[in-house]
């Protein structure tokens, strides 16, 4: 579904990514995780071509990301994004938030849209605020909102960048019940983020970065018990052990 | 000391009335075209073409450079020439109205452009790429996404910067256009009631401009509530 091909981007001479090769198979979840500015963001940026690289390749569906012939707004409305802060549209209701994507770019009626929508906030258990504006929902009604929003385009997998990182501690595990219900249905996923009880439950794999690179790609039961790279080591310590 | 005499101005209202309607007509049409030529010359100016960010660079700068009134004269002066050479316009006909406007309009563009492009610089980026991710492409982004939050910020700003560009269409005094000032003006002199006319002329310049400026307060206050 997804694959990385020695995948490197730089600022000037920074290297945010080096080298980054893996590959995600459909109905795999990938964990992401390391510490900061070790280029996990960046990396699930570049796989929906948010993020530009230089060098190597990332062919998603058979298309490349890189190739500056593919339509990348194509690409892009199959491949679902969540972000850290939500980025629901605050000028719309959150029906619409949910339409938009739908009509604009897949050119669904305004209705089929709207039944859609209203599915998806059944399921995320948010009907009731439809017609509520992003401005007065809690943070992780926003953030099940913006879950909702990505999959009412149909996505052939999704991407989470640190979707819980800018929540209120109690309302983290509402979001990662809706991402793990997804998980279970056999979503194909890519997620950044530091939680690691859900790395346990629902991760086929998880992915360490440091410093740019992939240091550890493995089964999560390997990664858990017995992770090779020091680094990850003291990783793992510092965050499980608290 | 001046003996006051307002008895010339009754008669004159209907003139001065449609003086004002210059005025106001040079107002509303520059504003809009004005926002509309600012947006387009903001997207540019913020555009990685590079081309087109120096045009628009360029323009702002120039225009922000030289005084309105030379703006005005130049398109009073030269533009009807231009256009009686372009399309054939017979010799003389009077286009001091739409180059008026046509001078405003492009003069305030300028203006309106670095409003707007803060505006959508204040948009925070992570909205552009969430319209990205849902497959928009970029006019789709900024015209769905951004530029709604962009201007939705704007009004108090984009409506005060009308207000400063209604006081400054008195300066179309320069092409003998009888607007509002123009107006109070040439009946003064007719009269020989000057003082009292630009007093009147001033006391309507600014219950209009103070009243519309409480107004934009008021809708700016109610947009921090909001």
């Amino acid at each position: 579904m997804i694959s990385m091909n020695k995948v490197s981007k730089q600022y000037g001479s920074f290297h945010v990514l080096t080298d980054c090769t893996t590959q995600v198979q459909k109905g795999e979840v990938i964990v992401v995780c390391g510490p900061s500015g070790s280029g996990k963001s960046t990396l699930i940026k570049c796989v929906n071509g948010l993020e530009p690289f230089q060098s190597g390749e990332i062919i998603v569906n058979g298309v490349s990301v890189g190739d500056p012939r593919t339509n990348l707004s194509k690409l892009r409305s199959t491949v679902g994004m969540v972000f850290q802060n939500f980025e629901l549209f605050p000028h719309m209701s959150i029906i619409d938030n949910l339409g938009i994507g739908q009509t604009k770019v897949l050119g669904r009626s305004q209705e089929q849209a709207r039944e859609k929508g209203f599915k998806l906030l059944d399921r995320v258990g948010l009907r009731e605020q439809a017609e509520k504006y992003p401005g007065q929902l809690s943070g992780g009604q926003q953030q099940r909102v913006a879950i909702a929003r990505a999959l009412a385009m149909d996505p052939i997998c999704m991407l989470f960048d640190e979707p819980t990182s800018a929540l209120d501690p109690e309302m983290v595990n509402e979001v990662l019940d809706v991402m793990t219900e997804l998980a279970q249905e056999g979503m194909t996923m890519m997620c950044v983020t530091h939680e690691m009880g859900f790395a346990k439950r629902v991760a086929s794999r998880v992915i360490f970065m440091d410093q740019g690179r992939i240091v550890e790609d493995d089964s999560k039961e390997a990664f858990f018990e017995h992770a090779r790279s020091e680094r990850a080591q003291q990783f793992l310590a510092k965050i499980l052990h608290h | 000391m001046h003996e006051f005499d307002w008895s010339s101005i009754p008669n004159a209202l209907p003139f001065l009335w449609d003086g004002m309607k210059i005025s106001l007509e040079i107002t509303v049409t520059a504003v809009i075209f004005g926002i509309v030529w600012g947006t387009l010359l903001a997207l540019m100016r913020l555009s990685s073409i590079k081309p087109l960010s120096w045009f628009a660079a360029g323009y702002v700068n120039l225009f922000r450079a030289i005084p309105l009134v030379m703006v005005l004269l130049w398109f009073f002066l030269i533009v009807p020439h231009l256009l009686e050479s372009l399309f054939g316009l017979p010799r003389g006909s009077d286009m001091r109205l739409s180059s008026a406007i046509a001078g405003f309009a492009l003069f305030e563009a300028a203006y309106y452009s670095e409003i707007i492009r803060a505006g959508i610089q204040s948009v925070p980026k992570g909205q552009m790429a969430a319209a990205s991710a849902l497959g928009m492409t970029y006019g789709q982004s900024m015209r769905l996404v951004v530029l709604p939050q962009a201007f939705r910020n704007m009004v108090p700003l984009l409506l005060t910067q009308g207000i400063i560009l209604f006081q400054d269409t008195s300066l179309v005094y320069v092409s003998a256009l009888a607007d509002f000032f123009g107006a109070a003006y040439k009946v003064g002199d007719r009269d020989g009631r000057l003082v009292e006319l630009l007093l009147f002329a001033g006391a309507v310049y600014f219950v209009i401009c103070f009243t519309a400026s409480r107004i934009v307060r008021y809708y700016q206050n109610k947009l921090k509530t909001a």
